[in-house]
């Protein structure tokens, strides 16, 4: 793979990226919906729970991060689907980049266009759940890891499906076992800021678990789209 | 998958066979007819020690094993309960290596494995799932308690169905076993941190009782059958993963003329 003419490292990278940064500016719409989903689902809460603010508050932290994952999951189903019904995913493939780089410039503009947007909307959710005041930094923080961990993930299991007619439903059996480590720590540290703990360290595991994703998971996504796209 | 194999056969090159070597029985154990007609030879024995050792394991854990003192006789499912997690467990793994090495070496038999692997191990997971709610009832008064070691068992039970669900999407069998391997794969690497994770969220149940390096906590009367009952569980795997195997290969290579020898000799044609 590494053999033929020399050629900069991060090219795949950064065309993808702008490719997908564009084509997600100019379908806007679509954008919009995963933050939309995010703040319905928070309207659900007090209607099916309770509007007692001292109740609220204590599930606040779970709450928020629940509905990221799924807003995440909802969305990251579409990572691959239209280059691989346009045939660019073919392409992709066929291009003499080192294939987990394309692909992690994809999961960037993900990101960029779901896990950011929602991590920047949550103080919003927080202020409407009642969190407390202290909760608001470590959310933000927490969030905007988390929810790289969560679209990196995510496009394993996005490749894993890609050819399928119904992928949407297998790809949340297939990640959300994935996701509960992700899980845990997000709102663990919500939680230890709230108590008036230190919330740095499982802020660092969630930072570690970024780390570890972001080496492995474009890795298996492009050995999953070798296997996948060809059939 | 290709410079997997490249560089495995470059860290290993040393002991990777030529033309015909002691590496031989590895390529033969990659054809099905081979696998099919030996594994017929092992299977009566493999039954026997497993029929023989669980039988020993059940009636020295259920009749002579002393009572607990505090739980009394409702200890005994220990006995299954713990050997069926374990193999739950190593049966994931089990699954991930078959996976790999048909990733590796595109051995087909290996997929077959993995395949077959995949509803015994989801089996023995609800298993230990549900003799861990009977044992819940009368020792912590309530079948279901999100305590640590259930919930990764439950989240082990998701990873199979997972796996199960993505063999069972594809029509292709290429597709669906490479794809499954690498979800087999990816959830290997994720079990520990999972496990971690889940450990940390909750460290209130009691600590692990079998540990290779330390000395059992458990007194030897009672910790005895239950290593016969491992054992035997093991080999009670072997038949079923054998079995299933078997079945897979006889599914899949049902057009090949050995196949068909087989079926008219047994059909008395």
């Amino acid at each position: 793979m590494l053999s033929s003419a020399p050629r900069k490292m991060n090219s795949g990278f950064v065309a993808w990226l702008r490719r997908d940064l564009l084509l997600a500016y100019r379908r806007r719409g679509e954008v919009a919906s995963p933050v939309v989903f995010f703040l319905m689902v928070s309207t659900l809460i007090p209607l099916g729970l309770t509007p007692e603010a001292a109740q609220l508050e204590k599930v606040a932290a779970g709450m928020i991060w629940i509905m990221a994952l799924l807003a995440t999951l909802l969305s990251v189903d579409g990572l691959f689907a239209s280059d691989y019904h346009d045939g660019s995913l073919e392409q992709m493939l066929i291009t003499p980049q080192l294939l987990p780089l394309p692909i992690l410039g994809k999961v960037t503009a993900h990101w960029l266009t779901t896990g950011l947007p929602l991590t920047l909307v949550s103080p919003l959710l927080g202020l409407m759940l009642s969190l407390p005041i202290d909760g608001y930094l470590p959310l933000l923080c927490s969030l905007a890891l988390g929810s790289a961990c969560l679209s990196l993930v995510g496009a394993v299991g996005a490749a894993l499906t890609v050819s399928l007619r119904k992928g949407g439903l297998l790809l949340s059996l297939l990640v959300m076992p994935l996701y509960m480590p992700v899980i845990i720590f997000g709102t663990a540290t919500v939680n230890a800021a709230v108590d008036g703990l230190n919330w740095l360290p499982p802020l660092a595991i969630l930072g570690a678990l970024f780390a570890a994703s972001v080496a492995l998971c474009p890795l298996a996504a492009a050995g999953a789209l070798r296997v996948t796209a060809s059939n | 998958m290709s410079w997997l194999s490249k560089l495995f056969s470059k860290l290993f090159a040393k002991w990777l066979p030529n033309e015909s070597s002691s590496w031989q029985w590895f390529y033969r154990l990659g054809s099905p007819k081979w696998f099919y007609r030996r594994s017929g030879q092992w299977l009566p024995w493999l039954s026997l020690a497993a029929l023989l050792v669980l039988a020993t394991g059940l009636v020295w854990g259920l009749a002579f094993a002393p009572e607990d003192a505090k739980q009394g006789n409702s200890f005994r499912i220990i006995y299954i309960h713990v050997p069926a997690a374990f193999l739950a467990q190593s049966g994931y793994f089990i699954m991930a290596i078959a996976g790999a090495i048909g990733l590796i070496w595109k051995m087909k038999i290996s997929y077959m494995v993995m395949k077959a692997a995949a509803p015994i191990g989801a089996v023995l997971t609800f298993v230990a799932l549900f003799t861990g709610a009977v044992w819940g009832k009368p020792t912590w008064g309530a079948y279901w308690v999100w305590d640590a070691r259930i919930t990764s068992m439950l989240i082990l039970l998701f990873l199979y169905a997972g796996v199960m669900a993505l063999q069972y999407a594809y029509h292709s069998i290429d597709a669906a076993s490479k794809a499954s391997a690498i979800l087999a794969l990816v959830g290997t690497v994720n079990i520990p941190i999972i496990n971690k994770s889940v450990d940390w969220w909750y460290t209130l149940h009691q600590p692990a009782t079998i540990k290779l390096t330390s000395a059992p906590s458990m007194h030897m009367d009672m910790f005895m059958p239950l290593l016969v009952m491992i054992v035997g569980f093991y080999l009670f795997y072997g038949v079923a993963l054998i079995l299933h195997t078997r079945n897979e290969i006889l599914r899949r290579e049902r057009k090949t003329s050995w196949v068909r020898e087989l079926v008219n000799a047994k059909a008395g044609l």
